[in-house]
């Protein structure tokens, strides 16, 4: 028995629209956990129509199309499945949430290694309609997925800290780049001339090249440093989401052509906004570390002194104060401090101190990392805000606590226009009667850049482990 | 140390260099301080009120005997005489214009600090005479004129008829300028203003006054590297000349304060556009010293022209608010020695590394250190010597973006002109597709961006789909097993992806909502 082509179809469209309904329901708070119901409802129609048409086949007008597994295909299938399922929800379930950029970025190398796979198989096919097209599907299935696999990797390594997350900056990393897609481009056209009974040579070809995308998604992602991490792993977010594309080009399969697309262009314009609150181009994100080498540094320039203040001295600041807003950066992931800061939050708010979060749009290392933490640690959302909303109120507010920010709230993003992050827009929170910056030392952030900021009459540095800092000072309140 | 401050002795001078406010202050930093008896009469500060603050009050004679003289401006040459070898003195002095003072000053060995030579960062602004001064004289140059015209500011529509405002044109929007707009537009005037540097703009809008623009293509009007405006090209000077040709004839009032230190005032108001004005108008030439910006204006006097237009070319604008101008003087001079005294214990310690000291030291132990090296501001935004693109990129003009398009249609057409029909069926989906998700995503919260890439993420796992097709497709074994492979990762992003961005979003909660 067959299951009719037709049906399997209609399940796609079906599952294809529940993924627009997902993804469009999670722009908003009030809809995003329908939007993830929608998600899983369509993965789940996906798939049990796909593991059924895979065990016992499918057929349109009384044709057979594709091989059909049988029930042996089944004993695969389903252990494998159950036990990734529980793998995955397991691991889900206990991340923490200062790990979020790492899962998300082990995840994107999943869907890389599953393209590589696909494509590898299906480059055996043999009684395909356009073989010259299909190969062509191939290779660029094949080198996407690659670049995902090896690239989310990287990513992965660097968000973990297992390894350095300094750009590596080898000689003409540029061309070496270009050379790979110029190798890729011409193997593409070898590959579909080759004829098809000369296995040896077009496997030979298609390992080769996948070795090259391999080092590919490695060079590139490892040439671009820790900062520019929220754009890079929505940038291979959106690889993974043209991966499963292509793949769904080399299968005839529309329903991985929808999916990958919506993630694919999804990804990228998330990368482009990304890239604009940083003020990159975002050419030269996606090609690796152009924009490092931009501007002079002028981290030699003499800003004076700074001046330190004591817990209690930040305790009886925020005592006096009517408004005071929060911009956390990274530094308070890594110190794990966001329960600690959403107690003063609480204990301010408690005592009718309007406090708020000022939030940079490329503060942490992913996408929306600093809302997730806050979320986290139960601060309500709605006194979260985004960079825009809270620029034009520091001019009237009390205190500031920087907590972790560096780069995000540098002044010389404006003054100086020979400054590496010159014209990045950033938190002007020098506006503020009173800035208070946790920070373990004078090091400077990211960018390399120092911060005139430290340096200015209204900023206090309150040294140390943020979230023993402000353990203390809820302490002297 | 002992702080003498003698009795200004330049004609019309009603300032003096401390007031008993800044008396104290000096005292707190370890300072003795002596007052010539009558110096600050003129600035409404008496004698009793110096010596409540703690000051001892001298006779002329002693006016000198001291280690370091305050002063206003400059001394005249009898009062150099005055001055000893090892004496600081901290006053105005025009170093740059007055190559002979110098010379004396070295001659005799004093130590000679410029307070009209701090250089222009904003470390330095608290002891910045000319800001202060500068702020003051706007302020008096629109009360001077207001006095000298005819008519009011505001515009009133009364039972006798409608006055209509008066227009102000304000030339220099520094700080004098800048003051000056504030106080026409307070008074009611239609307040106009251009200056040289056109990111000052915004800074004239926020004080009232509408900055005027000339043409200015093609030009580099960027800003200098001293904070200070900059002598402009031929060019630039014959588009702003034009411009002023139009203002000139509509102004009630002109305010000209333009003026670059240590070279004669550019010229920008020439004896047609005076004469082009109407009669009863009014203009004060706050560059009356160096020259003036104005054809026929005469330092410290008002000339009324044939047509009946009045130049003032008062130089003594803050002076003429003489209790306000000496205590901002005195504050920026207890500012300095604040820098000068670290260690708060009334010892002067002059330290030549620390650019501003060294900007305003003109001569030292019998050896003269002006000019000083040149020093860069920080508080103007300053172009990067480095030419570098700016960083905000133009944006795509509508036709490339219309050829781009236009070129991307025609390879598209001719790629599917050999495609098969399957292709451009998948091709199809795939585009719409695309834009779809471009514009599903377009109006995500930001805070949202996290969940939304762990759901995209588990989405992507669909090709889980396409590895499923493929265990059974071929036949071969280790086909079979990749694909098992490819559905065994596949899988852990779906499940993993659908469960982490559940997890997160139920952390997200409005603050009235229940646990």
């Amino acid at each position: 028995m067959n299951l009719p082509y037709t049906l399997v179809q209609g399940a796609y469209i079906v599952a294809g629209l529940l993924f627009i309904l997902a993804l469009s329901g999670l722009s908003r708070h009030e809809t995003a956990r329908m939007g993830n119901r929608f998600g899983i409802a369509g993965m789940a129609i996906a798939l049990i129509v796909t593991i059924l048409a895979a065990t016992i086949g499918q057929e349109a007008s009384g044709l057979q199309i594709g091989g059909e597994s049988g029930w042996v295909g089944l004993a695969w299938i389903v252990p494998a499945m159950v036990v990734a399922a529980a793998l995955g929800i397991r691991v889900a379930r206990r991340v923490e949430m200062t790990q979020m950029p790492e899962l998300i970025a082990i995840l994107h190398s999943f869907v890389g290694l599953a393209a590589v796979l696909v494509g590898w198989n299906s480059s055996y096919e043999h009684d395909v309609a356009y073989p010259k097209v299909h190969d062509v599907e191939v290779f660029v299935g094949v080198f996407i997925g690659a670049v995902t696999f090896t690239g989310s990797i990287v990513a992965y390594l660097k968000l973990s800290a297992r390894i350095k997350s300094a750009p590596l900056m080898l000689p003409a990393r540029h061309l070496l780049n270009l050379g790979v897609i110029v190798g890729f481009v011409v193997m593409t056209v070898l590959y579909a001339a080759i004829p098809h009974d000369n296995l040896f040579a077009r496997q030979s070809l298609l390992g080769l090249m996948t070795l090259l995308a391999l080092l590919l998604g490695l060079h590139l992602v490892a040439s671009i440093g820790g900062g520019d991490m929220p754009v890079v792993v929505s940038m291979l977010n959106s690889y993974s989401g043209w991966a499963a594309a292509a793949a769904g080009f080399l299968l005839g399969n529309d329903l991985l052509i929808i999916t990958g697309a919506l993630v694919g262009s999804s990804g990228a314009y998330l990368s482009y906004i990304m890239c604009k609150a940083m003020n990159r181009s975002f050419i030269s994100v996606i090609a690796g570390g152009f924009g490092v080498e931009a501007g002079t540094s002028v981290a030699g320039a003499d800003y004076g002194e700074h001046r330190e203040i004591t817990a209690a001295g930040a305790a009886a600041l925020l005592d006096q104060a009517r408004d005071v807003i929060i911009t956390p950066g990274y530094g308070m992931a890594t110190a794990q401090a966001q329960y600690a800061v959403a107690d003063l939050t609480r204990r301010l708010r408690e005592r009718g101190v309007n406090v708020r979060f000022g939030i940079h749009p490329v503060a942490g290392r992913l996408p929306g990392h600093m809302n997730v933490l806050l979320a986290e640690a139960k601060v309500p959302y709605d006194v979260v805000l985004e960079m825009d909303e809270v620029n034009d109120d520091f001019a009237t507010t009390d205190v500031v606590l920087v907590i972790g920010a560096n780069d995000t709230v540098n002044p010389a993003a404006i003054d100086e226009p020979g400054s590496p992050i010159a014209g990045m827009p950033v938190l002007h929170v020098w506006d503020a009667k009173d800035v208070i910056i946790f920070k373990r030392s004078m090091a400077t952030g990211y960018a390399g850049v120092q911060n005139p900021l430290f340096f200015k009459e209204n900023s206090q540095m309150l040294f140390g482990d943020a979230k023993a800092r402000v353990e203390d000072i809820i302490a002297a309140l | 140390m002992r702080i003498v401050v003698p009795k200004e002795t330049r004609p019309g001078e009603r300032r003096v260099a401390a007031t008993p406010k800044t008396v104290e202050q000096l005292r707190a930093l370890g300072y003795d301080v002596a007052i010539e008896t009558g110096a600050g009469a003129a600035a409404a500060y008496p004698d009793s009120a110096y010596a409540a603050a703690g000051a001892q009050i001298v006779s002329a004679e002693q006016a000198y005997d001291g280690d370091i003289v305050f002063g206003i401006n400059a001394p005249s040459v009898s009062e150099q005489q005055r001055l000893r070898s090892g004496q600081v003195l901290i006053s105005l002095l025009a170093p740059a214009l007055d190559p002979d003072l110098v010379e004396s000053l070295r001659a005799r060995g004093v130590t000679a600090l410029a307070m009209d030579a701090v250089p222009r960062i904003s470390r330095a602004q608290a002891l910045d005479v000319l800001s202060s001064m500068a702020n003051l004289g706007g302020y008096r140059a629109v009360i001077e004129a207001a006095s000298h015209f005819g008519g009011l500011f505001t515009g009133q529509v009364t039972a006798a008829g409608k006055m209509p405002p008066a227009t102000v044109l304000v030339v220099g929007a520094g700080v004098a300028g800048l003051a000056a707009i504030g106080t026409a537009n307070s008074l009611g005037a239609v307040v106009r203003a251009f200056d040289a540097r056109q990111e000052v703009a915004d800074q004239v809008e926020s004080m009232g006054g509408q900055f005027l623009r000339p043409h200015l293509e093609g030009l580099d009007t960027g800003p200098s590297a001293d904070g200070y405006a900059k002598e402009m090209g031929e060019e630039f000077n014959r588009r702003t000349t034009q411009m002023y040709r139009e203002e000139v004839p509509k102004a009630d009032i002109i305010i000209t304060t333009a003026l670059i230190p240590g070279r004669p005032a550019p010229r920008i108001i020439d004896a047609e556009m005076v004469a082009s004005m109407k009669p009863g108008s009014v203009i004060v030439d706050m560059a009356a010293a160096n020259g003036g910006n104005v054809a026929g204006s005469l330092a410290d006097q008002v000339v009324t022209t044939d047509n009946g237009v009045q130049i003032i070319g008062y130089t003594d604008l803050p002076g003429r608010l003489p209790t306000q101008a000496s205590q901002l003087f005195g504050t920026n001079l207890v500012n300095l020695m604040k820098l000068l005294t670290p260690a708060k214990d009334g010892v002067l310690a002059l330290d030549l590394d620390d650019v501003v000291q060294r900007g305003m030291t003109v001569t030292r132990d019998g050896q003269t250190l002006w000019p000083p090296p040149p020093v860069q501001v920080s508080a103007a935004p300053v172009a990067a010597p480095v030419a570098e693109p700016p960083p905000v990129k133009a944006p795509m003009s509508q036709t490339t973006r219309l050829r781009i398009i236009l070129a991307g249609a025609v390879v598209f057409l001719l790629v599917s002109a050999i495609s098969p029909p399957a292709f451009l069926g998948h091709f199809m989906v795939f585009m719409l597709s695309v834009v779809i998700g471009f514009y599903v995503i377009g109006n995500v919260h930001h805070a949202l961006h996290t969940p939304l890439m762990s759901v995209t993420n588990a989405i992507s796992g669909i090709i889980v789909v396409g590895a499923l097709l493929q265990v059974g497709q071929s036949g071969q074994l280790w086909v079979s097993i990749l694909a098992v492979i490819g559905v065994f990762v596949a899988s852990m992003n779906v499940f993993g992806g659908f469960t982490v961005t559940d997890r997160m979003l139920e952390m997200f909660r409005r603050e009235e909502a229940p646990r």
